[in-house]
């Protein structure tokens, strides 16, 4: 088990939360705007405090770890990120490894992990170049491939295809049903069939409770997106259909 | 990338020994380091102090510009504002109107009342909103010039003409155990935050990425402030606000040698040094024997190449 969590609660947004999650697999939390979807993401990031009731990570509670050794197991990708300055994709990536960093300049095997994490997200091409110049597809693999640099055993997605087109969409899906055979992969999603047919594990949000959760094809039946999202749908051949 | 930091360090060095011996009269370096004669005087009592005040002061505002750019994430940062150095005039010029001593410790209180301010109205609860101190510094600002306008005002024509000197910004030749006070407070300080450069790039992205680094955000915030603004108090209890140096030095760095601390604060720190030697041999020597206040210099030359960086072909990939 990696997240354990009962009773949790946070000041606005979350009530009353409770789920178990694996140590691998594919989680999307899925929700209509102001659900509390980031909330509860950034609570298991480690990045919103203080929280009520339990939120526990591998039988420790959140608040109780570390900030660097948390990092060493759990990446957090934001939904965006704006630059300042003048960094460059690889100098992106290579902010992944500060969780491990015991110099001034890199190690062997931070170089290893970088150039591992650009092979799997498909970003040596732009190594070189400004992140500010990037496509919104090519920064989010950036930022993904920062993410995995830091070498996690859970990663958490806030809305990762938001800014992607269609195929990229897909390929960062199908990307990360892939890492989820190895690791646990929980991301915020409104894309109910892309939940639908990567995911294994799927919570529903609704005002800050948990409406339903469970195999998607469960937890995404169309009652429950009547109930949430207010609008009728229909499950066909694994596709949800929308009525206007 | 070593490469950079070893010209910096020509850089720094080729000025130092130049800067000395420049100015409105001339002098031989033979016979200033032979002994007693008037090119001794002038090199080691009028010249080499002043330079020295202007490398360290150099030194400390362009890296406290480098910090603050990095910790409020705005490129227009510079060490002025957090409204540090504008509360430390406000100490000054209260010691100038009543006639007080050490005019110098009286700025440093008000740099020190005026950093204690803006963190007090930027924590909330335990953590520091680095937008909210924009703003308190914006306003500690605006207050502080109010006060000093004011003061001004009612000041009599010879406290009058020390204020507007004391403003003006400037660098005069100060006792050598003055600059090793000052070289003592600076020179750590900037070490210590030079050797945090890895930690300030991942707050230089945002606090949330550095915290799922496993930084602590607040520890290191409120760090970054304290230093940046100890070296900005201390550098303008002896100089007045001068102007510019640590805006320009840090962009035409970055643009250079790019966004990594681990280059740009050690460049920031030699050349931010060479480049107020500079201008104050300039100050010097351009229509000597009338000195020009430095502050001047450092807009004068820093705008117009300012001006050209940001006209220039990379301008679109800089800003």
């Amino acid at each position: 088990m990696s997240f354990h969590a009962a009773a949790l609660s946070f000041s606005y947004g979350l009530h009353n939360a409770a789920f178990e999650l694996p140590p691998s697999g594919f989680v999307t939390i899925a929700g209509p705007n102001g659900a509390g979807k980031s909330t509860l993401l950034g609570i298991l990031a480690g990045l919103r405090h203080p929280y009520k009731g339990e939120c526990l990570y591998r039988g420790v509670e959140i608040r109780r770890w570390r900030r660097l050794e948390f990092s060493r197991k759990v990446a957090f990708l934001p939904q965006s990120m704006k630059l300042e300055f003048p960094f460059t994709a690889e100098q992106v990536v290579f902010m992944g490894r500060a969780p491990y960093a015991d110099g001034w300049f890199e190690s062997q095997e931070d170089h290893a992990a970088v150039a591992r994490a650009m092979s799997t997200t498909d970003t040596h091409a732009f190594a070189a170049r400004d992140f500010r110049t990037l496509s919104g597809g090519e920064k989010q693999r950036v930022i993904l491939a920062s993410a995995l640099a830091q070498e996690p055993e859970t990663l958490l997605l806030d809305e990762p295809t938001t800014f992607l087109d269609l195929k990229h969409q897909l390929a960062m899906y199908h990307l990360l049903a892939g890492l989820a055979k190895r690791m646990l992969v929980v991301a915020v999603t409104h894309d109910l069939n892309l939940a639908l047919r990567y995911s294994d594990y799927t919570i529903v949000l609704d005002a800050g409770r948990i409406a339903a959760q469970g195999r998607p094809e469960d937890a995404l039946s169309p009652p429950v997106i009547d109930h949430v999202f207010g609008v009728h749908a229909t499950l066909r051949d694994g596709w949800l259909t929308y009525d206007a | 990338m070593t490469r950079s930091l070893w010209i910096s360090i020509a850089i720094l060095i080729a000025v130092a020994i130049a800067a000395p011996l420049i100015g409105s009269s001339h002098i031989e370096l033979r016979r200033a380091l032979a002994g007693i004669s008037p090119d001794h005087e002038i090199f080691f009592y009028a010249r080499l102090p002043r330079v020295l005040l202007a490398l360290l002061a150099g030194a400390a505002l362009s890296l406290t510009g480098v910090l603050f750019q990095c910790l409020l994430r705005d490129p227009l940062a510079e060490p002025y504002t957090l409204g540090i150095s504008s509360g430390g005039s406000v100490g000054a010029v209260i010691g100038i109107c009543f006639g007080l001593p050490f005019i110098g410790l009286l700025s440093l209180a008000g740099a020190g009342a005026a950093l204690l301010i803006v963190l007090w109205i930027a924590f909330e609860g335990r953590r520091l909103s680095s937008f909210t101190l924009l703003l308190a510094g914006v306003t500690m600002n605006s207050i502080s010039l109010a006060i000093v306008l004011f003061l001004h005002n009612l000041a009599s024509f010879s406290q009058s003409f020390a204020i507007s000197r004391w403003l003006m910004g400037g660098l005069d030749a100060v006792e050598y155990s003055t600059l090793a006070w000052l070289a003592v407070a600076v020179v750590p300080v900037c070490a210590l935050v030079i050797a945090r450069s890895r930690q300030w790039n991942l707050l230089a992205v945002g606090e949330e990425w550095a915290s799922s680094r496993g930084l602590s955000t607040t520890t290191y915030t409120v760090l970054g402030y304290v230093a940046g603004s100890f070296l900005t108090g201390i550098v303008t209890s002896l100089t007045g606000p001068i102007g510019f140096v640590g805006l320009i030095v840090p962009h035409a760095l970055r643009l250079k040698l790019g966004a990594d601390h681990r280059m740009l604060m050690p460049c920031s720190f030699l050349l931010g040094a060479a480049f107020l030697a500079v201008c104050d041999t300039l100050s010097r020597t351009v229509i000597a024997p009338t000195e020009i206040p430095v502050g001047v210099v450092t807009a004068l030359a820093g705008g117009p190449f300012f001006i050209w960086l940001l006209r220039s072909k990379r301008r679109s990939l800089w800003l």
